[in-house]
């Protein structure tokens, strides 16, 4: 039994009942890295010093004070590319081996106001490139459940730490998948909000209008706990939206009856499992029994989906890094010649292969004579899938279906195919380009490795996502199969 | 017929700044090949008079207050800095030539 098995509102209780101490929680986390991370490598940084300060700074607080917020003294983990200000942040690359950021990301600022404790940082593919943590310069995560597997990507640490018990609950970022998919692939539960929803400053930019950072935890209540932890309006992130932060736990109640479910065909057609399709059908049968509703439609350009993303997203992303050019920090080549000469070499011996392919994509489809053939044409084609989602959620509540294809995949399966490595994406990316919310949760096994179900919502409407999980979840087990390791 | 030849990709690779040798262009020709023959099955949806999306929400020039502020300390910014000398970031002869 590990602390780690409590939700956070059973860990807040013991905590004010004086049964246990942050202390306490915090060598929880180092005692189970201790023992599982050989195995796992989920961690890029740890923290040590600075959490066990902060854990006995919190502890004489709570003493001198009776009352203290939900997510006081949570230990918690962080994706890499996301700065956290005097802690070495890589976005797992060469290029920012000893990257110390000079100030913190929004939602690190929240979570310091919200006094959680922040244990290390996570590992990832290079720059959120990725679907199976491959892509990170410095180590491979393993997923829990079996250690010759990928923990998805390219939030693989994030999802593999939580997954492993090592901390309570983590920060991903999402472009194209990179919650749900290794969220799914790891059975824990992790959300992608709304475009907008949660501040993207001191998120180090990979495709800005498709990113955003979100919560991966064990349970769905305490993802709605963090999630109202680090969401709303940032001056500092124009494109963060002025909209109402709901609390998004009063959507817990369980009960669903009457929820409109939305079936895309495509999300169980072509290139899907029979595994993920069967256990969706076996949750859509859960739902009905909850008193959910739910029909067959039809998302027609899902298929185009993954090509528009590869194009818009390299596009952007081509853009993005071209300030990692050896001068102002990160990485320079010791030998240059000229300053042309510097950003080449510097930018050719920093980046891995990936991130190199997609910058030059990108710049391919940025570049004269291409732009309106392959830029202008995806966004057209983004225009399109978005229009599916809104005629699809104008009569839904909800639009369901699996999160990935398959469970996890072996390490090294894939990674010799780019293309084959991307249509693992195939049924998260199409919601990234509309900008809207959802979730995977658990919903099986499937010879041992899990399986997650994507739930999808109207824009801002994280919640309804949230009370149909959490029914879900309720109903179902499927959050409380653990790994062994 | 290839949608991305071999110079094309080291023109490209030349914009985006990146030194490559020649066995990764021939390897990054075939690769980018593949995606750019797979992105084109784009060109089966006729896009005429269908607006792009660039952004997700419906929000545009997103105005603030100009206040001024003090900027981030000199020592904090070049902490960072591969090479400084005298508080300024240093690098090589800017007219060196180009390849």
């Amino acid at each position: 039994m590990s602390l780690f098995d409590y939700k956070v509102s059973d860990l807040h209780e013991l905590l004010h009942k004086k049964e246990l101490k942050v202390t306490d929680l915090v060598e929880e986390s180092y005692k189970r890295i201790g023992q599982v991370e050989d195995k796992v490598q989920a961690f890029l940084t740890l923290d040590e010093e600075q959490a066990r300060q902060s854990a006995k700074l919190l502890d004489e607080k709570l003493a001198a004070d009776s009352q203290k917020g939900l997510l006081f003294g949570m230990p918690i983990g962080v994706k890499d590319n996301i700065v956290t200000k005097g802690l070495r942040t890589t976005c797992a690359s060469k290029i920012l081996e000893n990257f110390d950021p000079i100030y913190d990301a929004t939602v690190v600022q929240k979570l310091q106001q919200a006094e959680t404790v922040i244990i290390g940082k996570l590992n990832m593919d290079e720059f959120a490139m990725g679907s199976s943590n491959e892509n990170s310069a410095f180590k491979k995560t393993r997923n829990p459940w079996d250690l010759n597997r990928v923990p998805g990507g390219s939030s693989g640490g994030s999802a593999a730490s939580v997954a492993a018990g090592e901390v309570l609950f983590s920060l991903g970022s999402d472009t194209g998948g990179s919650i749900r998919q290794p969220a799914s692939f790891c059975g824990v539960v992790g959300m992608k909000p709304t475009y907008g929803r949660v501040s993207r400053f001191g998120l180090v930019a990979f495709a800005s209008s498709l990113d955003q950072i979100g919560p991966i935890t064990r349970t769905v209540e305490d993802n709605a706990f963090l999630l109202q932890a680090i969401s709303g309006l940032d001056p500092m992130d124009s494109t963060s939206a002025n909209v109402d932060v709901p609390n998004f736990a009063a959507a817990l109640t369980g009960d669903v009856k009457g929820l409109k479910i939305a079936v895309p065909k495509e999300y169980l057609g072509e290139g899907v499992g029979e595994a993920a399709r069967q256990s969706v059908l076996a949750a859509l049968k859960v739902l009905e029994g909850l008193g959910a509703v739910w029909e067959e439609v039809s998302l027609p350009h899902s298929k185009y989906a993954l090509a528009a993303y590869y194009l818009l997203s390299s596009s952007e992303a081509s853009a993005n890094l071209a300030r990692f050019d050896g001068v102002r920090y990160g990485y320079r080549t010791p030998d240059a010649e000229s300053l042309i000469d510097l950003y080449k070499k510097t930018r050719a011996e920093g980046f891995g292969d990936e991130v190199k392919r997609r910058i030059m994509l990108g710049t391919f489809a940025l570049s004269s004579g291409y732009y309106d053939a392959y830029y202008k044409k995806a966004q057209q084609v983004r225009t399109l899938i978005k229009r599916d989602f809104e005629d699809v959620l104008a009569k839904y509540d909800v639009i369901v279906g699996p999160t990935a294809p398959t469970p996890a995949f072996k390490i090294g399966e894939n990674i010799e195919d780019p293309l084959t490595m991307y249509a693992n994406d195939i049924l998260t990316i199409p919601l990234n380009l509309a900008g809207l919310p959802g979730i995977s949760v658990p919903c099986g096994l499937d010879g041992g490795l899990p399986l997650g179900l994507q739930i999808i919502g109207k824009y801002f409407d994280e919640a309804t996502i949230y009370r149909a999980a959490h029914a879900f979840e309720q109903a179902t087990d499927f959050h409380k199969q653990k790994p062994e390791l | 017929m290839s949608r991305i030849s071999n110079d094309q990709v080291k023109h490209v690779a030349n914009l985006a700044r990146l030194a490559i040798t020649e066995e990764e262009a021939e390897k990054f020709t075939k690769q980018l090949d593949a995606i750019i023959t797979f992105a084109e099955q784009l060109n089966e949806l006729d896009t005429e008079n269908v607006e792009p999306t660039y952004h997700v929400l419906d929000m545009k020039n997103v105005l603030r207050e100009d206040i001024p502020q003090k900027g981030l300390p000199r020592e904090e910014v070049l902490k960072n800095a591969p090479e400084h000398q005298d508080g300024q970031i240093k690098v090589p002869n800017i007219m060196g030539k180009e390849d």
